[in-house]
């Protein structure tokens, strides 16, 4: 899947420099400059842990010279090969201090960039170029615009899932939807940024390049310090579940563990992004309600704990995360981790089944995983759910090694 | 706002004047009325939509100004760009128009009380009519129509300039009047701090009034604002995580004040001692607020440490103390993977060192000490010494200082006391405010559950139970005091122990009644800390005018959950 996208992606590219090459670039000012601002867009590109889009700039750049059809009144030429090669011209100049530091964009965005700029491009220029939108009135044209723009992102996030599909074997559906989730935001921002960078380049001529480029850079700006504070939170939590470890209730790497174990089950299972995120962090704190016990637990092992003692244990542990001010879905999940399945929310589930899991292949030595799913099995009448159980299997047998090492 | 002060009042009342005074000419000035009926709805539209998905405006502040306890700068309201676009194309009183009816009518979530509506109105209709004055003056309008740029961009900048500086004037104002802020200090930086973010504002705004003159009209217009939407609600997510961000750094250092016994605040305390201290060094901001989270977390490593032993009461066995004195490292451990504390960590890990090297968990000497430690240090033992202990009554901050002074070069960097000396001598005495910015912050946040509402337990609220003996003070050195009574208790590797049953903790448990104090130290009063008719028992410490506390529940209390189920 990925070759084959790949493949088309280096199709059209070829063929874009072959056909520029051979008859040379129509409207050589605006080109420069559309090519200045991609350029432009990929300096200031910023590959963050949870950034879909890293350089919208330059994304929008592409897509408003893929739909650029006057500069200041004037009828521009440029076909939808001229399009692509100077998107790709521009995207891989842009790129280049980026690869000098190690960090560059990789053959995904590569591809996608290039394929959804000439998925627009194609989709508009010729049809322009022969004069088909001439009868159309100023709002309709508009609204075509924003219509095909619309369409070239719908595009761009199943090729996108896809591609996210072929690389981590997650399930398509949950990668799609969250895709299109994220696309409503920044993925809004850089298409408008693109539609009202055509018309005004139409209106005014290439000042509005400058012009509107800086709203836009405002917006990255403002995704940027919002990744940066949910980074830091996230390292924050983190440090208060190792706690219990430092404090001996638990041992050295329980939690991360659960949490790296438990964020991949609930992508097995098609949790979306904002469940992950509960996920992750209720698993990081499931055993924060042991700081309140004067003597801890033996090794830590609340899943060979009476009920009783462990429920009282997980109420405790949502006491202490309600006041942490992390989100109340997550002091739920840790509230209700030791409540049987079938009363428990899906999050609070996998916790519970994964926590048992880690714990019982700490204990079990060689052949452990094996035997501590077995384990887990015998308990499904009550305990676990049999459908996490069997994802965890899956889980365990498609990337073992992978998961294993990063948590290990 | 809290109760308006008379002279606040008219002060609104003159700006809304001023307001109307601005937009009745409209009568004779031939505006377009389609276009300002369409402005208009916008803006309310824009408005209302920003209210009901964040509920609550920011406060009264116009557009620039930074939000509640916001380092950083808040977003711009992000109607900012339609009104700037109505300014660049109406007649002024047209465009003193526009943002009346949004500002008046709309109501968030909480409710927006009326005088601060009026003074919004007031605020943006002067603000916008004097841009739209100026630029039409500069012969804005016709540059906008024919598209003329580079002069369109001078005719825009100069009347967003004149925008931000007359929101920035009305600003000080209210500051000054109405949050009593004083008025030295009410226009500092109002109108800087908003120019940048007004002006991006400013370019949208610019874009959208050309797009509606252009010949694809209003629609394309519109779209300009979705850049503006987006970015605006990226920036209220922003202040919503970080404002949950610190609830959760607030409530971590709280359970452990709590744990330790200390009075509630220590910790916030020293935070606010070290950035007094910072600022005195003359330290730039970034450090400063850095010290202040250093001040903050410096003992959040007695997490780790068994509550039975922070609270002991009693004497403690040197190996107890040995496992008390591991906090820093654990600390150390915990915020190791926190990337944005950098230097504070240093600070959490070296706060027990000593001067002449008798410290801990190194024994650094001198200026090997990090200076961040250095200062936390301080600012812990001057805490410690001026705020009432269950051991020890708090003392005047006239004799915790010649205490510092005394231990300075041996124990303490003098520099660093004579900086909070000098601090406290500026200010006029020490006034920690431990949880003003806990209110605010969770204004942003509602589902913040209630943390730190209460005021900080005033000092002589009652002795807590069990002093873990190490005082950070000028007091017993790190091996003074231990008497015998060893607790095997659950050290920080025991616990893991195989087959290490769950029942009673072998040790002498919560203790046997009340022991005297394990004060051993040069400088203490005998009998200090117990207040008359006091006996601090082993069980719960009930603070006795806080009722049933949320924040106390979840905290390890001495004898309440054991984990073999039982309740001693």
């Amino acid at each position: 899947m990925r070759a084959l996208v790949h493949a088309a992606a280096a199709l059209l590219t070829l063929l874009s420099l072959a056909h520029t090459f051979w008859s040379g670039l129509d409207g050589r000012a605006v080109a420069l400059s559309f090519g200045l601002l991609v350029t432009l867009g990929e300096l200031t590109r910023w590959s963050g842990p949870e950034s879909r889009e890293a350089a919208p700039l330059a994304a929008a750049g592409a897509l408003s010279y893929a739909l650029l059809g006057e500069d200041a009144g004037r009828a521009t030429h440029h076909g939808a090969f001229q399009v692509v090669a100077v998107v790709v011209a521009a995207t891989l100049v842009g790129c280049v201090p980026h690869v000098a530091r190690g960090q560059g964009p990789t053959a995904d965005h590569l591809a996608r960039r290039v394929l959804t700029a000439g998925f627009a491009a194609i989709c508009f220029q010729p049809l322009y170029n022969q004069g088909v939108f001439e009868a159309w009135g100023g709002p309709a044209y508009v609204l075509l615009l924003v219509a095909l723009l619309v369409l070239t992102a719908l595009c761009d996030a199943v090729l996108a899932a896809a591609l996210a599909h072929a690389r981590t074997g997650w399930p398509f559906g949950p990668l799609l939807r969250d895709e299109l989730r994220a696309m409503l935001g920044i993925g809004t921002a850089v298409c408008a940024t693109g539609v009202v960078m055509a018309l005004a380049v139409a209106v005014v001529g290439l000042w509005a390049l400058p012009v509107f480029s800086l709203p836009l850079l405002l917006t990255q700006l403002a995704f940027r310090r919002y990744a940066a504070v949910r980074a830091t939170y996230r390292q924050t939590i983190a440090s208060l579940a190792r706690a219990t470890e430092i404090a001996g209730y638990t041992p050295a790497g329980h939690a991360r563990r659960v949490a790296v174990l438990s964020r991949a089950v609930g992508r097995e299972l098609g949790l979306s992004e904002a469940e992950l995120t509960v996920l992750e962090y209720a698993a990081l704190m499931h055993d924060i309600g042991q700081l309140s016990l004067v003597d801890p637990v033996p090794a830590g092992a609340t899943a060979v704990l009476p009920v009783e003692e462990q429920r009282r244990i997980a109420l405790l542990g949502g006491a202490v995360v309600r006041q942490t001010g992390v989100a109340a879905a997550v002091a739920v999940v840790v509230e209700r981790q030791a409540d049987p399945y079938r009363e428990q929310p899906v999050s609070a589930r996998i916790v519970r089944t994964v926590n048992a899991y880690e714990e019982k292949v700490r204990d079990a030595g060689a052949g452990g995983p094996l035997r501590a799913l077995e384990e887990l099995r015998l308990g499904t009448g009550r305990d676990y759910q049999p459908e996490v159980v069997e994802s965890l299997g899956r889980v365990l047998a498609r990337n073992g090694g992978v998961v294993r090492e990063r948590i290990g | 706002m809290r109760s308006i002060t008379p002279w606040a009042r008219v002060y609104v009342i003159a700006v809304a004047v001023g307001a109307v005074l601005c937009a009745a000419p409209v009568r004779f000035a031939h505006a377009p009325w389609g276009a300002v009926a369409l402005f208009t709805a916008l803006c309310a539209a824009c408005e209302q939509l920003a209210v009901g998905r964040f509920g609550g405006g920011r406060g009264h502040e116009g557009p620039g100004a930074t939000g509640p306890g916001g380092a950083g700068g808040g977003p711009p309201r992000w109607h900012t760009p339609v009104l700037l676009a109505a300014a660049f194309l109406l007649p002024p009183a047209a465009a003193a128009l526009v943002p009346l009816p949004g500002a008046l009518l709309v109501r968030g979530g909480e409710r927006t009380p009326w005088p601060r509506r009026v003074w919004r109105a007031g605020q943006l209709g002067i603000g916008a009519w004097t841009a739209s004055w100026v630029h039409w003056s500069l012969g804005g309008p016709d540059a906008v129509v024919s598209s003329y740029f580079p002069y369109t961009l001078v005719t825009a900048g100069v009347a967003v300039v004149a925008f931000c500086l007359v929101l920035a004037l009305l600003d000080g104002g209210i500051l000054a009047l109405a949050e009593r802020v004083p008025v030295r200090l009410a226009w500092r930086g109002l109108f800087v701090r908003s120019l940048v973010p007004v002006g991006v504002h400013g370019l949208a705004g610019l874009m959208m009034a050309v797009l509606w003159r252009g010949p694809y009209g209003p629609v394309a217009a519109l779209l300009v604002l979705l850049p503006m939407w987006v970015s605006w609600w990226v920036f209220a997510q922003y202040h919503r995580e970080r404002a949950a961000h610190q609830a959760t750094i607030r409530a971590l250092v709280q359970a452990v004040d709590i744990k330790d016994g200390y009075t509630r605040g220590h910790s916030e305390r020293v935070g606010q001692a070290s950035m007094m201290i910072a600022r005195e060094l003359g330290m730039d901001d970034e450090r400063v607020e850095l010290l202040r989270f250093a001040g903050i977390l410096h003992d959040v490593g007695k997490l780790g440490v068994p509550t039975r032993l922070l609270r002991k009461d009693g004497p403690l066995t040197p190996q107890e103390r040995r496992v008390i004195e591991l906090h820093p490292e654990y600390g150390h451990e915990m915020v190791r993977g926190i990337g944005f504390l950098g230097e504070a960590r240093s600070a959490i890990l070296h706060h027990h060192e000593r001067l002449d090297g008798s410290g801990y968990p190194y024994g650094l000497v001198g200026g090997q000490i990090p200076e961040f430690a250095r200062v936390v240090a301080v600012a812990d033992a001057f805490d410690a010494m001026t705020s009432t202990r269950s051991y020890s009554r708090a003392r005047p901050v006239r004799v915790a200082l010649a205490e510092l002074e005394r231990c300075a070069g041996s124990q303490f960097d003098p520099v660093m006391v004579g900086a909070l000396t000098r601090a406290l001598g500026r200010r006029g005495g020490w006034h920690p405010v431990v949880t003003a910015d806990g209110v605010q912050s969770r204004r942003d946040y509602p589902p913040t559950p209630p943390v730190s509402s209460r005021t900080p337990t005033c000092p002589d609220s009652g002795p807590v139970p069990g002093p873990s003996g190490l005082v950070p003070g000028c007091l017993p050195g790190p091996d003074s005091g231990p008497v015998p009574g060893r607790l095997p208790g659950p050290g920080p590797d025991s616990g893991r122990l195989p087959g290490r049953l769950p029942g009673p903790g072998p040790g002498p448990g919560p203790g046997p009644g009340p022991v005297p104090g394990p004060d051993s130290g040069p400088g203490r009063l005998p009998d200090s800390g117990r207040l008359p008719g006091r006996v601090p028992g082993p069980g719960p410490s009930p603070d006795p005018d806080s009722g049933p506390d949320p924040l106390s529940l979840p905290v390890p209390l001495p004898g309440q959950v054991r984990s073999d189920g039982g309740v001693t």
